[in-house]
């Protein structure tokens, strides 16, 4: 039935040549954990896009419940731990995976360092590495505030404290994330809600296209 | 029966399994988050006391109050809602105001030409004194009704039903 469907599609618009061109692709003998079981540490780069996929369903699904409101913010992720049935599943995805991805990211980068992928060709792919690494730390920095509890707030206010000691524009810097000279309250988490649902998720996805794209142009670097 | 199973086959199904396996994995928890509204039992509604005495309440329908708490996820809030209220012999009749056209509120006798009947000012939807809609306007059933009971002499009002006048 759905080879028949498949088939059916396929006779009209010829899409086996477009995922073939993505999935089929030759591992080369270094790489392959099954021939060196040392090669897991290739794994890393895509179990930080795995667990990246994990952050992207599970947070979508927590909006459902999430408000980014100073008042009602911790009693709805209360409610959605709480109340809904597997929240307190759906919010651990989000939780945990945030910590791994950012884990897992840097076991990546340990990797292309030490087998010294990032040369030529693939510098530009090491700097879109190190923007992904960027815009990953900012989700982590920006969700941590979302729960507005007392480490929440805190962890923040540190946070734009460092932002303040940029030379010169860090004033600047941490008025424009807080949304007020000040005060870190209502404007600072709507703020933090749009850079970390909107902004920086969008910028993930194009850097990661590019990184993904420039992956299969270069092919992997050879072994050591 | 003994169909070879080749080495290809045997691969595939495995990596088939394990990938339907993690993929239920994120996606059951997910969807079961998701789909938790259609699996909350509303709660049985209590009687509302209200602050109308039994004993006041004549053939004219007049407009009572009732507050309640309504808990709607996180957010506790009290809400008023208001029903018409009249007798019938020794029957205590609660029509709920919401037309059943398109949920405006009715009004006793508040159109000139109809001075017995409930009209929707939206639509021009009129109902007579036991909810049930006219022909020929736009609301397409009768007004719903409230259970309603007595405590201490004053009026209490439960749960909304179908009109059972009609």
């Amino acid at each position: 039935m759905l080879n028949r469907i498949y088939d059916w599609i396929d006779d009209r618009i010829d899409i086996t040549p477009i995922w073939r061109d993505v999935a089929d692709h030759e591992v080369p003998e270094h790489v392959n954990p099954a021939y060196h079981f040392s090669a897991f540490v290739y794994c890393f780069g895509g179990l930080t896009f795995f667990i990246t996929v994990i952050q992207i369903l599970s947070g979508m699904f927590l909006t459902m419940y999430y408000v980014p409101d100073i008042i009602n913010a911790w009693n709805s992720v209360y409610f959605l731990q709480q109340d809904v049935a597997a929240g307190v599943i759906v919010r651990g995805m989000h939780h945990w995976g945030a910590s791994l991805v950012v884990v897992m990211m840097f076991l990546h980068t340990l990797r292309v360092f030490f087998t010294g992928a990032y040369k030529s060709p693939r510098e530009l792919n090491w700097v879109v590495g190190v923007l992904l690494f960027a815009v990953m730390l900012g989700l982590a920095f920006t969700g941590y505030l979302l729960p507005w509890d007392m480490k929440a707030l805190f962890a923040t206010k540190v946070g734009l404290d460092i932002a303040e000691s940029v030379p010169f524009i860090g004033e600047w810097i941490k008025t424009l994330l807080a949304g007020d000279a000040t005060i870190i309250g209502a404007q600072t988490l709507t703020r933090f809600f749009a850079i970390h649902v909107f902004f920086l998720p969008a910028a993930l996805f194009v850097l990661m296209a590019i990184h993904f794209i420039l992956i299969r142009r270069q092919g992997i670097a050879g072994p050591l | 029966m003994s169909q070879k199973v080749t080495r290809r086959q045997f691969l595939n199904y495995s990596l088939m399994g394990v990938g339907s396996f993690m993929a239920a994995g994120m996606i059951l928890p997910m969807g079961r988050f998701a789909l938790d509204p259609l699996f909350k039992e509303s709660s049985a509604s209590d009687m509302i006391a209200t602050s109308v005495k039994v004993a006041d309440i004549t053939e004219e329908p007049v407009s009572v109050d009732f507050t309640f708490e309504q808990t709607d996820g996180w957010y506790v809030s009290e809400v008023t809602d208001f029903a018409w209220v009249y007798k019938e012999g020794d029957e205590i009749i609660a029509l709920s105001p919401v037309c059943k056209h398109l949920g405006c509120t009715v009004s006793w006798a508040s159109d000139a030409s109809n001075p017995e009947r409930f009209f929707c000012p939206c639509h021009n939807g009129l109902y007579e004194k036991n909810g049930e809609n006219v022909p020929g306007t736009p609301p397409r059933g009768p007004l719903d009704m409230y259970e309603v009971g007595e405590s201490d002499g004053f009026l209490t009002i439960g749960a909304i039903k179908e009109n059972e006048l009609v």
